[in-house]
């Protein structure tokens, strides 16, 4: 799991954090401030420091905030000066908004706050909905509101300019004071509590938060407007209680708990994603009369409460429907205060040495947790910042006591109160400087060596006192709103570890400890001379065992290939021969009556909800579109054959350890990895094996893209947009044990959604009912329709997933949503739209629940920024070794273009991101080998960097260039000159007349049709997925779902061409341009297969469109990257005629590009 | 250490050089040459010495033979210990070949056990793997797999077949991530100089305090004896499936050792030996006790 925090401040205000992955507790960067209260986010922190000011930090992340602030400019024509700004008197402004209704010229568009800076100077918006505009942005119209077009045309009175500009917020990774409201009226007195939640509310805006907040009168307010963009909201707004509120908490969804005066807890409720702050309060009654309840925290569908006798106590039922609850019950142990953060998981500080609790155990199916366990992480602080800890534990403990005792009757809240001695900003500073001046003296005179060691912290040397001081660190609050702990996440909080843990999840550690290990060594070494002293003189001696053929043999079911097509009970027998050699060969046999496969390229696991099966494919299945499908009687069974037939594929091909920097990428639609190995013995592009023959060989993790680089550099993005770096490992996943490799293997995971819809029609009586048309679809689908999906019967894809939220309405489907999530029809397969007219009779809305899986491979994340594309540098095999480092494009899943800085062989992942500001958000990124960089916009129009370069890795400024006529792009792909795009439509086109001094080129021409996605390679290869998931039915219908079904009809093509003749011997080689897809509608001999990997046949420099594809395995895939496939002979002169006799043209020329086609650099 | 494969195959393609000679008593038509085979040391005599029977009944009569059973200095071999375990308790410090005499008459019943077919070695085996894993996972792995799986194990290791093999006893040496290690350490410690044959105790890979334990932890235990007071090299006598821990620790009498192990005996027949010499400086040390000790899978 990606590290979070865990946020505190103790008794002096001081706020820390606590990694879940670390063991120190971290001061807060910005030490200038005190704080009494913290509630986290995951990416920022709200708190109320000792002034009442409420503020707010912001985490550091290489991609900035930014927010576009737009002006419009407009003109009339008149006669005489033809376009002005001499408007009518009923006109607009000139200068105004979108609607025109306000007035906004450029000098008055002011920053919010002085947490923001600007970006660039106001410009002027040429792109006009992915169409370039002539220079000067204008769009004309007839009249004022009315369509804007971007030709002038004779009847064009008005035009219209769009301004824009950018403003960034600046103030991240510092507490930044949210500004007090100027009218004095509206200023809210100072605060005692605040808590953050809500997240989980709605998506819209991205990163929505609500913030409430309760001041010293008892009164409650919310900040409006809190979201990624908006850190510190606009403005507070009082939200009416019926009694003087003490302290609130938030919870991630829709809790909102507060406590009052008088002991009793008010919930809110009402509160949904269109209204996020609730509609009405209702009283909740503490345990006991006697003793109110002084402190609440929420959760998703927990609340736990600390009443004034210090008892905990857990609120049982609660949920959305059920805010209140039912009843209280109450817990072991003795709090001031407890805090619920992510995962429902519970911290709280002890009433009796005011240490730091974890509560364990808790477990969806165990919300209260078992046992309170103490966090004895120490302090970075007490070592570095000032290294008295005796100095520190004295001060402590008298505070500590003197508060307990003043604080008997009151509630945390007001004990803070008691030492708000400091006033604000400076002097909390001075009282802590003295502190700390006296510290150091006292340990310097006492013990001379321990502050010179105590800075060296990880020394396990004696010196005990920093974990004594640690013991006994007092807290006054606790926030674990950003912490994610998981059930089965291990913390290294519980125990204190004097230095040298080994840090097993680094990269740069390609082996593990063990086998590093100097006994490791003294063993293997021993062994091997035991094997020496009793085997060296006896080899000729006979084996007691002799090398047999090993079959293992099982019972399977298999897919028939004739009718009736079903499945049938079959017996396989895999049959391992060790050859003379010592090469181990294999068959698998599978009796039907008398069959035998051969030669098997690629084992997919296929999983359908009735059958563990997987698919197996050779050349002559794959050529078919119709690989072998092969059903196991449960999933371990299946995993042990995968496994199995994996070990022996790859060890008849020899095939072993890491991949190849030069292999082949791919993904398929489930998000297995799979890498084919370009072969060695057949270099240069027309001798390139068949597509048919490569065999793929599957790496452990879940991916949905996988991009490479020849110099081994591998990233993958996840379903949940989760970057991840690949280690150099193999195996995992299902492949453990031997197939696996020894180090390099880490915990993976990946969230996605499942969908349903939940399907209505209309009927006069009733409106919108569950009770359809008999001839209708079930009320309860799948998109098709087709398939009846539940609630309650859906399951998660397969058992490696598993639930992890509840189901929820989906807004986020396209075309939008009533504010309930419907989309309304005439009828059912009929498109759908967001709003209810006269003539729609049905409606459906969608419902989505978020499964995980866990699984291993050899990948590491890449924390920080959750990306949607990534591109690396396809570089040609004479870059090698020239020290640069590798260019590598992202895209955030935000839409922000990133570059990464810092990435090379050694270390893949890089060091941070540069972001590459942009107009609008983008969805897919390429760099060719020439550092020229392309990108798609939203809108669908392309984008072509210039001045990208080794020195300056983020370029120059963006050009705009429009999409084919009437296509919206939507991916793109650069090899070492040639530019390939996508549209929405599966059309792949490519773009003509690319030179370098010309690199935008001049115009779109078309390829291909029915193209799932497009990987160009460094030689300019192409490979591709043709569209069309698993049309290899498993039980027909199962599979069909996947994709949407194209309409057009399936290209006709040659099953594989091969491209040659010509060209040898005239003394320039032929750039090797390849150029790869996945196709859909790939015509088999048995079925039509969609998701198919192509290589795009007779790719050359005079023709860099290609001829025609040569289809591999397929479908179902879903990503490819060939990016690193660089491998290419350098041919000499003296072997070109040999390869000319052969009847192959010669292979292409290493060495400079001398092709008469574009270069570039 | 299931995952480092390469010590794994040393262990598992441990051989030993053996010479077959027919007894003297023996009644034979012509002479019996000797024979010479590589023994594995992870399998059973009986299971590994058909060529060997067949050799010598070439030259015998029907009738003289009846079951055949092993010996070597005058000590019958017991076919239930595996091979390297006979080899290292008996024979570690003769010279290569191992000498071993065959015979076919007068078994000692009081010695050995009878091995009638290959399905009581099985047996035997089957029910060590089990008794391994009652003390590793209370049985639990063991019990979840299925017929063949047990079928392929045993069939791994009588054809010498090592992937096969440790397909599936990977399952069986795997333990979840969040505890520390087995629930108990598998291991017999075999002497020849007692009168107990082999010591075996209840052991936690993990002491109270959280500690892993390492091997000189489990032989400072059980058998103190075997512990020398100042061992000059780091490594000890013993015969041990090793796994390491991460950290260091004190083994071998307060000695700061930068061999760490933590023991477990093997789940099946598979060990790994270290250092053999120092055999011979404890056979100084103890004057006429030889001790050697090896820590073996669970026989019955």
């Amino acid at each position: 799991m990606p590290s979070s925090a865990l946020w505190a401040v103790d008794l002096f205000g001081r706020v820390f954090t606590l990694s879940t992955a670390g063991q120190h507790w971290e001061p807060c960067r910005d030490a200038q401030l005190e704080f009494k209260r913290v509630s986290a986010a995951r990416d920022c922190c709200w708190g109320i420091a000792c002034d009442h000011r409420v503020y707010v930090l912001v985490g550091a992340s290489d991609v900035p905030i930014r927010c576009q602030e737009e002006a419009y400019e407009n003109q009339r024509w008149n006669p005489m000066g033809g376009f002005c700004e001499a408007l009518l008197p009923s006109d607009r402004w000139p200068w105004s908004d979108v609607s025109g209704l306000q007035q906004r010229p450029l000098d008055g568009v002011a920053l919010p706050s002085p947490h923001w800076e600007w970006e660039s100077d106001w410009h002027v918006d040429e792109n006009f909905g992915g169409e370039p505009t002539e220079k000067g942005g204008w769009t004309y119209a007839i009249d004022f509101p009315a369509t804007y077009t971007r030709d002038k045309k004779w009847n064009s009175c008005v035009r219209r300019r769009r301004w824009i500009r950018y403003r960034r917020y600046k103030s991240q990774d510092t507490w930044a004071k949210i500004p007090s409201e100027d009218d004095p009226q509206q200023l809210p007195d100072p605060f005692s509590d605040l808590s953050v939640g809500g997240w989980e509310v709605t998506d819209e805006p991205v990163g929505r938060l609500s913030v409430w907040a309760v001041t010293l009168q008892g009164k409650v307010w919310y900040r409006e407007n809190v979201s990624h963009h908006n850190p510190e909201g606009s403005s507070w707004s009082l939200v009416d209680t019926p009694g003087d509120a003490v302290q609130i908490s938030c919870g991630p969804h829709d809790l909102l708990w507060v406590t009052l005066w008088e002991g009793q807890a008010l919930v809110r409720k009402g509160i949904n994603r269109n209204n996020p702050k609730g509609s009405s309060w209702s009283t909740v009654e503490p345990p006991t009369s006697e003793n109110g309840i002084l402190h609440v925290s929420t959760g998703v569908c927990v609340v736990w409460a600390v009443t004034k006798d210090r008892k905990v106590w857990f609120r049982r039922g609660v949920n959305s429907h059920n805010p209140c609850g039912t009843s209280w019950i109450e817990m072991f142990g003795e709090m001031m205060m407890v805090n619920v953060g992510l995962n429902e998981q519970v911290w709280g500080i002890s009433c009796v040495d005011r240490a730091l609790y974890f509560r364990q155990g808790v477990t969806q199916s165990e919300l209260s947790g078992k046992t309170w366990k103490v966090i004895v992480a120490s302090r970075e602080g007490d070592r570095s910042l000032s290294s008295s800890s005796f100095g520190l534990l004295s001060a402590g403990c008298f505070f500590g006591n003197e508060v307990r005792g003043t604080a008997e009757s009151c509630g945390p809240g007001d004990m803070d109160a008691s030492w708000e001695v400091p006033g604000p900003a400076s002097s909390p500073a001075g009282v802590h400087g003295k502190e700390s001046k006296k510290g150091p003296s006292h340990a310097t005179a006492n013990f001379p060596e321990a502050t010179d060691l105590s800075s060296l912290t990880l020394l396990p040397l004696g010196l005990e006192e920093p974990d004594s001081a640690d013991c006994h660190a007092l807290w006054a609050w606790v926030s674990g709103g950003g912490c994610a702990v998981e059930a089965h996440t291990t913390l290294k909080w519980f125990t204190t570890q004097s230095g040298l843990c080994p840090s097993v999840q680094t990269l740069s550690l390609s082996i593990t400890p063990a086998q590093t290990a100097t006994w490791r060594k003294q063993i293997f070494q021993q062994l091997t001379e035991r094997t020496k002293r009793e085997l060296e003189n006896f080899q000729h001696y006979e084996q007691a065992v002799e090398q047999s053929v090993w079959v293992k043999t099982g019972a399977l079911q298999w897919w028939c290939d004739w009718k009736p097509h079903k499945w049938m009970d079959v017996h396989v027998a895999l049959e391992q021969l060790t050859g003379h050699d010592g090469a181990q060969d294999s068959i698998l046999f599978i009796y039907y009556v008398v069959h035998e496969e051969k030669k098997v390229t690629a084992l997919v696991p296929v999983f359908s909800e009735a059958k563990h099966s997987f698919a197996l494919y050779t050349p002559e299945r794959t050529r078919q579109r119709w690989p072998v499908r092969l059903a196991a009687a449960t999933e371990q069974d299946m995993s042990d054959w995968l496994t199995l037939l994996n070990l022996s594929c790859c060890e008849s091909r020899r095939v072993h350890g890491r991949p190849s920097p030069q292999a082949i990428w791919s993904v398929t639609c489930k998000g297995d990895v799979f890498v084919s190995e370009p072969d060695p013995d057949l270099e240069g592009p027309d001798r390139r094996l068949p597509c048919d023959q490569m065999f793929w060989r599957q790496i452990g993790g879940h991916l949905r893209v996988v991009e490479a680089n020849s110099r081994g550099v591998v990233w993958g993005i996840g379903y949940d947009h989760t970057a991840w770096v690949y280690t150099g490992g193999y195996g995992g996943g299902c492949f453990q044990g031997l197939a696996s490799s020894t180090s390099n293997v880490f915990t993976q995971w990946d969230v996605k959604c499942v969908h349903i819809y939940e399907n209505q029609r209309w009927n006069p009586v009733t409106g919108y009912t569950s009770r359809g048309l008999p001839t209708d679809r079930y009320m309860w689908s799948d998109a098709t329709g087709l398939q009846e999906c539940t609630k309650a019967s859906m399951k998660p894809p397969s058992l490696q997933w598993t639930w992890v939220s509840d189901w929820f309405v989906d807004f986020s489907v396209p075309g939008g949503t009533d504010p309930e999530g419907w989309q309304y029809a005439s009828d059912f397969p009929a498109s759908y739209h967001k709003y209810k007219t006269m003539k729609d009779f049905v409606r459906r809305r969608c419902w989505a629940r978020k499964c995980k899986l866990v699984t291993s491979g050899p990948w590491l994340e890449v924390t920080s920024v959750a990306l949607r594309d990534v591109s690396i540098i396809p570089e040609s095999p004479g870059a090698h070794g020239s020290g640069l480092n590798i260019a590598l494009w992202a895209i955030s899943d935000k839409g922000d273009v990133l570059c990464r800085l810092g990435v090379s062989e050694l270390n893949p992942e890089g060091f941070s991101w540069m972001h590459v500001g942009t107009d609008q958000p983008f969805t897919s990124v390429s760099i060719g080998a020439c550092y020229q960089v392309w990108a798609v916009a939203r809108d669908g129009s392309a984008f072509y960097r210039s001045s990208v370069s080794p020195s300056r890795p983020n370029g120059d400024c963006w050009y705009h260039i429009p999409p084919p006529p009437k296509q919206r792009l939507k991916q793109v792909s650069v090899g070492h000159t040639s530019v390939f795009a996508l549209d929405e439509n599966g059309n792949l086109w490519y773009r003509q007349g690319v030179t370098p001094s010309h690199p935008q080129g001049d115009s779109w021409e078309h390829v291909s049709n029915n193209v799932r996605h497009v990987s160009v390679g460094p030689l300019d290869q192409v490979w591709g997925d043709g569209d069309g998931g698993w049309t290899l039915p498993l039980g027909a219908g199962t599979w069909g779902v996947w994709f949407p079904l194209w309409s057009s009809p399936p290209p006709l093509l040659s099953p594989w061409t091969l491209c040659h003749e010509e060209g040898e011997g005239t003394g320039f080689s032929r750039s090797l341009f390849q150029v790869w897809v996945i196709a859909d509608k790939v015509q088999g001999s048995h079925s039509l297969s969609r998701g198919t990997v192509c290589r795009r046949t007779g790719v050359q420099s005079l023709e860099p469109k290609g001829q025609g594809w040569d289809y591999g395995i397929g479908g179902g895939w879903d990503h490819l990257s060939i990016r690193a496939s660089a491998t290419r002979a350098p041919v000499s002169p003296s072997q070109k005629p040999a390869s000319k006799q052969n009847g192959q043209p010669p292979s292409v020329a290493g060495g400079p590009w001398e092709t008469p086609g574009p270069v570039c650099c | 250490m299931t995952d480092d494969k390469d010590v794994l195959r040393d262990v598992w393609f441990g051989r030993i050089p053996t010479c077959f000679t027919l007894y003297q008593d023996e009644i034979t038509e012509r002479e019996a040459e000797p024979y010479y085979l590589l023994l594995p040391r992870v399998s059973y005599l009986t299971l590994v010495t058909d060529k060997v029977k067949k050799h010598f009944q070439k030259v015998m009569r029907q009738e003289d033979i009846s079951e055949i059973w092993f010996e070597y200095e005058g000590t019958p071999l017991k076919w239930h210990y595996p091979i390297g375990l006979l080899f290292d308790l008996l024979a570690s410090s003769s010279a290569l070949p191992w000498n071993i005499t065959v015979h076919f008459k007068s078994f000692p019943e009081k010695d050995l056990l009878h091995c009638p077919s290959k399905d009581v070695i099985e047996a035997h085996f089957m029910s060590c793997v089990k008794e391994a894993d009652a003390l590793k996972h209370k049985s639990q792995v063991i019990n979840e797999m299925q017929k063949k799986d047990h079928k392929q194990l045993w069939m791994g290791l009588q054809n010498d077949r090592f992937d096969q093999f440790w397909a599936i006893n990977r399952k069986l040496m795997e333990y979840p991530a969040e505890e520390n290690g087995f629930r108990y350490i598998p291991f017999r410690i075999y002497q020849t100089t007692t009168e107990r044959p082999f010591i075996q105790k209840l052991f936690r890979p993990v002491s109270t305090d959280g500690q892993l334990h390492t091997l000189g932890d489990l032989l400072k235990e059980v058998c103190p004896s075997a512990v020398a007071p100042e061992v000059p090299n780091t490594v000890l006598p013993v015969e041990a499936k090793i796994e390491p821990t991460f950290e260091p620790s004190r083994i071998a009498g307060g000695r700061k050792a930068s061999l760490a192990v933590k023991c477990w005996a093997s789940q099946g027949p598979s060990r790994v030996f270290i250092a053999r010499k120092k055999f011979h400086w404890f056979r100084t040390k103890l004057k006429q006790q030889v001790f050697r000790a090896g820590v073996q899978k669970f026989q019955l």
